[in-house]
């Protein structure tokens, strides 16, 4: 059998960080590997380095039995290897058939772009691999699983022959997953190979032909899709057997804390995206928000925080409208908010941790009296909080940018929770984190339901809705498809309405 | 100037203080150095000798040590001041012309801490030095109590005024600030042409204002022809507030916020539109108070080309003083004494004064880019911790 | 549900239809009591239609009744105002066209009643005077595009002008004083290039820096070596004009567009060339893609820094052009500050012209119209200020950079230093 592709021994080592450790995987010809990891277990790394971005400071790289330096994305396509970034490498203000040919431009009289000659080979291309797309559209205007299909076409432009696919569903709807296996197959039976990365176990058993697992930047493993299950490979990725539940009690839902009412929403670029959204949350309850990411979830948060001005409908915290309220207005009537992006919206990363620990709070008693801060209550109250929430910093006086992302993400939940609240907002609170954090995190969040606060969980990873929800709202082009019970959602009822198909079954409100 | 060091007293900090100041102070130092190696350089190219050209410019700057010893022993024996007087007229000078770059720097400063680039200084100062020419020689009999007060304010409000404009127009639309105070800038100087020409201009030949009235006179402490002033404490004593303003207070502190994550900033509930504008309308004042110092302290009338260069004299004093007040204030120390004595050097060792820009341009570089400083005297890579942003392209 | 947002919807484009029909409505009003009511009756204004020294053919000047004209401008703005509040919805550019039209020929009017004016020469100095705007934008326009933001072309142009009366001196050739022009621009840039890439210094404090070392070195060797030589090695003479055959005999069009010197016509078709390159060839596709998205570019195989260094560099040059206008191209020698924020207003243009080639000649040519509008009226002796007049460029830069007039969107990557 050949081996299309061989990785022997690549070592890759950052600052401080060491990203591939000794790591070697064998790519079949025609088949598909799925390299499985958690986030931050190595893998963009590892294909980065295949691709050229990166240099490995050891271990070779092997093209069809022959050793093969690869200094830059230029080496790579020449040895017919292409990739299909997780995030999607296009110009959103060109048209498809200008980002196709960026790089490889045929020309004609040798001066001037052959813009047709383009456009031409990729409805071949289309046609040949059922990649239907309009080259003469413009890519910001295409829908995601579209500009999907521009990544896959590009690659397959500059003949290669064996496609890496990093996260390729991470943005798509269980529907265009289905959509992508059938694309991938098409390829395969054209006798191209594919390295496909996920950490979603489930794509993994359906799609693969050879698994290796990575964890920590090492390899820990291979499996056989035939022999394993979905808890054998997330034991191996985890490396422990990971508890998908957390341990809560059932709600004791009281009033509502927050209601919303046809709700509309316009992003910064004047998009409508929510759009008439109705939903309410009660004391004591969490009510998780599922949906593919760009569905207007981001949106939504925003104008609950006041970091966006609703277009129409209507807002009420404990009874108040707070539609036109600023965000300070809104913090004050007691809802914290974690950020989906920390290090935009949740962190100062240039400021020390104590100023992050009252960035919401710091004009009042007691970090303030009058204009004045008062620096000993501000080290006090930072001194406190690490303590408390188990932050690991060597002191306060460290710059917020020098932690790791699980402990930045404890610094706002331990500032967010300092203060009292009757509504969290936590939007992705886990996302890029370890295991470790993830489980604090969630833990806490429980806490605070069960102490009373009404928690709306906004969320695009499915396990961490069904585990910490006690009722899940599922959003799809901006607006709610349905609002269930938590007890009573299944995985494949959500992913429907996920993909915006109503499920036949009963749906209550 | 401990207030270099991170304002925090940190128990685990193993390094000794003197590190951490030379660990602050030791790019901006050897930033001014290959400077004045490279002004010597294009001393050396045109035909003259850099070493007699420096040292004119250390006399001119602090004065002649032989004429200090003159001074006193003439004042010794005979008690009569006239020497010694002159033995201190460079270094009492170079402390003049530092002053209006006190206030100027810290203008600038200021808008980097809030990540806005204040290129305005120059018009701001102009308009500010109108305004307090203006109250200075249109209210007349007035006691100094009250007439002195009201032409600074008069200059600070000029300048504030001028910094307000693109202030707002950057809040309100996004409008980029570093063209919209360059175009300010414009519109001072056509303005004060008209106004020298025209509405304020004294009797006479010239295009300049009336002479400012005593009353509104920063006061000299020395006999002529020494004209250090009131002026220069008065700088001081802005540099002192702005650092209490700036680390001290909760509105400092939105301040430095929205210029280091302004979505943060808006986040943790800041208003970010009224800090730009608030940061504009304290920058446009300092650089008023610039300009009224000038005139009310120093020269007593404005006339054409009064500005002239301070606006990017400004740019550099934040960017060598990290945008720190107290960095500001050393940084205009230095550009009073290569200022004051450029004078000299011109008139001894016949060097245009022009040369103290070119090193200008060359500190802001090895400032910008310490890298290249590090890289040619082999200093360790300390991390780049620096909380002021400058600028973000041409806005959204 | 969706009814609810059509209607904001639609009250928000009412409320801004409304409010341009006001402004034009204003503007008409403006038009009567500031030139309707000081134009006398029954003077005309003569405007000259012929340029003298020139080759083109005379035609006849033209006379116009000053006060009907202004008055037909007030009717004009107040009808287009009032159709606009009950009908409305025309595009913003068109509106804007109206409301300048109006008020400039009214102002024409106003100023030129009982005198005679010559408009041939005014819009042949509005070309020219466009000149150095023009090329300052276009070499923001080919770094921007590749997202290096130059603001040091105002001290690379002073550098460029000073080298080239110099050269053009001391060897008797005006080409050699060009290219060595061309020469110092590329190679001032190309520090600046150096700066920003391989140090990542913030781009605005590197021009800044670029800026002052410009004006302080051309000062510096203007008063050691330029003032005490005399005309030794100040007084390089100047591009003679060419007239193109044929061409400049046509009237109006051949006096403004075919009777300029050398540095005009290059300016002319490196517009042409730029807008070609920029959008019809490989590099243009490459350079567009570095300052969009150049984390695409390079995964494609596009080396992102060299994309960069080229077009800053050429940018550079063009520049470098701009200086020599100032001395080669106009006067003949150099005097210090000589640029007079014209790299700056050129900045404006780039960013009126919305980063596009041909869009950036057309927003110089509205800042050269200003400025010659500027000139002619003072000889007109019309009772405003000329310092006035001269502050109208720097007025009109920001209220366009306001937006009102449409916002400009900026290369998406543009200022950013680029990290792999």
């Amino acid at each position: 059998m050949t081996h299309v592709l061989e990785l022997r021994g690549i070592t890759k080592r950052f600052p401080g960080v060491l990203a591939n450790d000794n790591i070697s995987i064998t790519l079949r010809e025609g088949k598909i590997l799925a390299l499985l990891g958690e986030n931050g277990a190595g893998k963009s790394t590892l294909m980065n380095v295949l691709y050229g971005l990166y240099q490995p400071d050891e271990g070779q790289i092997l093209v069809r039995g022959k050793e093969v330096q690869i200094h830059g994305p230029n080496d790579a396509i020449a040895q017919g290897i292409g990739m299909v970034h997780q995030h999607f490498m296009l110009v959103p203000v060109m048209t498809v058939t200008e980002n196709v040919m960026l790089g490889v431009e045929p020309t004609k009289h040798g001066v001037f772009l052959d813009q047709e000659k383009v456009a031409k080979r990729i409805r071949e291309i289309s046609d040949e691999y059922g990649l239907e797309v309009d080259p003469d559209a413009y890519v910001g205007d295409l829908p995601v699983g579209i500009q999907q299909r521009v990544e896959i076409i590009k690659v397959l432009y500059r003949h290669a022959d064996i496609l890496i696919l990093d996260e390729p569903t991470a943005v798509l709807t269980p529907q265009e997953v289905e959509g992508l296996f059938k694309i991938i197959h098409t390829l395969i039976n054209a006798g191209k190979s594919i390295i496909f990365i996920t950490h979603k176990l489930k794509e993994v058993l359906a799609v693969a032909d050879d698994i290796s697992v990575l964890r920590l930047g090492k390899m820990v493993g291979s499996a056989d899709p035939k022999q394993a299950t979905t808890e054998s490979l997330a034991a191996l990725m985890v490396g422990r057997e990971v508890a998908l539940t957390v341990e809560k009690e059932a709600a004791k839902a009281g009033e509502a804390v927050l209601v919303v009412k046809d709700l509309f929403v316009r992003d910064e670029r004047e998009h409508l995206t929510v759009q008439g959204v109705s939903f309410e949350v009660r004391e004591s309850e969490t009510l998780g928000i599922a949906g593919v990411q760009g569905n207007g979830q981001t949106e939504l948060v925003y104008a609950l925080t006041g970091l966006l001005q609703a277009e129409a409908g209507e807002i009420h915290l404990t009874g108040e409208s707070i539609k036109q309220a600023t965000p300070r207005r809104i913090l004050e009537r007691g809802v914290a908010h974690i950020p989906e992006d920390r290090q935009r919206h949740g962190l100062i990363l240039s400021f020390p941790i104590y100023d992050n620990m009252m960035l919401c709070t710091y004009y009042k008693e007691p970090f303030a009296k009058g204009v004045s801060l008062q620096q000993k209550a501000i080290f006090e109250n930072a001194e406190r909080l690490t303590e408390q929430y188990d932050v690991r910093t060597p002191n306060i006086y460290v710059h917020a940018g020098t932690l790791s992302g699980g402990n930045q993400q404890k610094v706002i939940v331990a500032r967010e929770f300092s203060r009292p609240i009757k509504l969290l907002i936590a939007s992705q609170p886990t996302r890029g984190l370890d295991v470790g954090s993830i489980e604090y995190i969630h833990s806490q969040i429980v806490k605070k339901r069960d102490e009373g606060a009404g928690v709306l969980l906004v969320s695009s990873e499915l396990d961490e809705i069904l585990a910490l929800s006690d009722r899940i709202a599922v959003m799809y082009k901006g607006q709610i498809m349905a609002i269930l019970d938590a007890k009573d959602a299944t995985k494949e009822q959500l992913g429907l309405l996920m993909a915006g198909i109503h499920p036949t079954a009963e749906i209550r409100n | 100037m401990s207030n270099l060091t991170v304002p925090a007293p940190s128990a685990e900090k193993k390094e000794s203080k003197i590190g951490a100041i030379w660990r602050a102070i030791s790019v901006p130092v050897l930033a001014v150095v290959t400077g004045l190696i490279v002004g010597a350089i294009v001393i050396l190219v045109s035909g003259e000798n850099p070493i007699s050209a420096y040292g004119a410019l250390f006399t001119g700057s602090f004065g002649s040590p032989a004429a200090y010893v003159e001074g006193f022993s003439i004042w010794f024996s005979s008690g009569q001041t006239g020497a010694l007087v002159r033995a201190f007229y460079p270094l009492t000078e170079s402390l003049v012309i530092a002053t209006p770059y006190i206030f100027a720097g810290l203008a600038v400063a200021v808008g980097f801490r809030c990540g806005l680039f204040n290129i305005g200084a120059e018009g701001q100062f102009f308009i500010g030095a109108l305004c307090s020419a203006f109250v200075g020689y249109s209210l007349r009999g007035l006691p100094m109590i009250v007439h002195l007060p009201l032409a600074i304010l008069a200059g600070a409000l000029g300048g504030a005024l001028w910094g307000a404009i693109p202030g707002y127009l950057k809040a309100k639309f996004g409008a980029h600030e570093v063209v919209n105070t360059i175009m300010m800038n414009w519109i001072a100087f056509r303005l004060s042409d008209w106004l020298l020409k025209g509405p304020m201009k004294a009797s006479g030949f010239r295009p300049v204002t009336p002479n400012i009235a005593a009353s509104a006179e920063l006061p000299r402490f020395f006999p002529d022809p020494i004209r250090f002033n009131l002026g220069f404490f008065l700088a001081l004593l802005a540099a002192y507030l702005l650092y209490w303003f700036l680390f001290k207070t909760t509105l400092g502190f939105e301040i430095r916020s929205v210029g280091a994550n302004p979505d943060a900033a808006k986040y943790a509930g800041m208003n970010i539109i009224r800090n730009f504008v608030l940061v504009m309308v304290i920058s446009g004042a300092l650089a008023g108070l610039a300009g009224a110092a000038q005139v009310l302290g120093v020269d007593h009338w404005v006339g054409q080309g009064f500005s002239a260069g301070y606006g990017f004299d400004a740019i550099a004093l934040a960017l060598l003083g990290h945008s720190h007040p107290a960095g500001v204030v050393l940084a205009a120390l230095l550009f009073g004494f290569l200022r004051g004595g450029a004078t000299n050097m011109q008139s001894i060792a016949r060097i245009p004064i022009d040369i103290i820009s070119i090193i200008q341009g060359m500190v802001i570089i090895f400032i910008a880019a310490p890298a290249i400083i590090r890289g040619l005297y082999r200093l360790r890579g300390a991390k780049d911790d620096d909380e002021a942003v400058l600028t973000r392209g041409w806005g959204k | 549900m969706n009814h609810a947002i059509s209607e904001t919807n639609s009250a928000a484009k009412k409320k801004n239809r409304f409010s341009y029909g006001i402004v034009l409505i204003a503007v008409g009003l403006f038009i009567y009591l500031a030139f309707g009511l000081n134009t006398e009756a029954g003077l005309d204004a003569v405007f000259g239609l012929n340029l003298a020294g020139s080759n083109a053919a005379l035609i006849p000047d033209l006379t116009v009744p000053a006060l009907p004209v202004v008055y037909l401008m007030t009717l004009v703005a107040v009808f287009v105002g009032a159709y606009q509040m009950a009908r409305g919805s025309r595009s913003t550019g068109w509106l804007v066209g109206v409301i300048a039209v109006t008020f400039i020929v009214a102002f024409l009017m106003w100023a030129a009643q009982g005198k005679s004016f010559n408009l041939t020469g005014m819009l042949s100095s509005s070309l020219v005077r466009a000149t150095p705007i023009a090329l300052a934008a276009l070499c923001g326009v080919i770094s921007e595009r590749s997202a290096v933001i130059n603001i040091g072309l105002e001290g690379i142009m002073l550098i460029a002008a000073q080298v080239a009366v110099l050269v053009a001196t001391i060897t008797k050739s005006l080409y050699l004083g060009l290219f060595a022009a061309l020469f110092v621009g590329g190679l001032v840039a190309a520090a600046h290039a150096y700066l920003v890439i391989r140090y990542k210094v913030d781009q605005i404090v590197s021009g800044v820096a670029v800026n002052i070392f410009g004006a302080g070195m051309t000062a510096f060797v203007s008063s050691r070596f330029m003032q005490s030589s005399g005309a030794a090695l100040n007084n390089s003479g100047t591009f003679p004009i060419i007239s193109i055959p044929l061409l400049s005999k046509i009237p109006i069009l051949g006096p403004v567009f075919f009777e300029n010197n050398l540095i005009i016509y290059l300016t002319i078709i490196l517009v042409v060339v730029m807008h070609v390159v920029l959008y019809r060839t490989p590099w243009g596709l490459r350079t567009r893609a570095v300052g969009e998205h150049p984390k695409a570019a390079d995964t494609l195989g596009i080396n992102v820094y060299f994309t960069r260094y080229v077009n800053v560099i050429a940018g550079g040059v063009i520049a470098g052009l701009g200086g020599a206008y100032f001395t080669l191209g106009s006067v003949g020698r150099f005097d210090e500050a000589m640029t007079a924020g014209k790299g700056f207003i050129g900045l404006a243009a780039m960013i009126f012209g919305n980063w596009n080639p041909v869009g950036a000649y057309m927003s110089s040519l509205i800042f050269g119209f200003a400025d010659s509008l500027q000139v002619k009226l003072q000889i007109l002796r019309i009772p405003i200020p000329s310092e006035f007049l001269l502050m109208a460029p720097y007025i009109v830069t920001m209220i366009i950079l306001t937006g009102v007039v449409g916002r400009a969107i900026p290369p998406a990557a543009d200022g950013q230093p680029y990290e792999k």
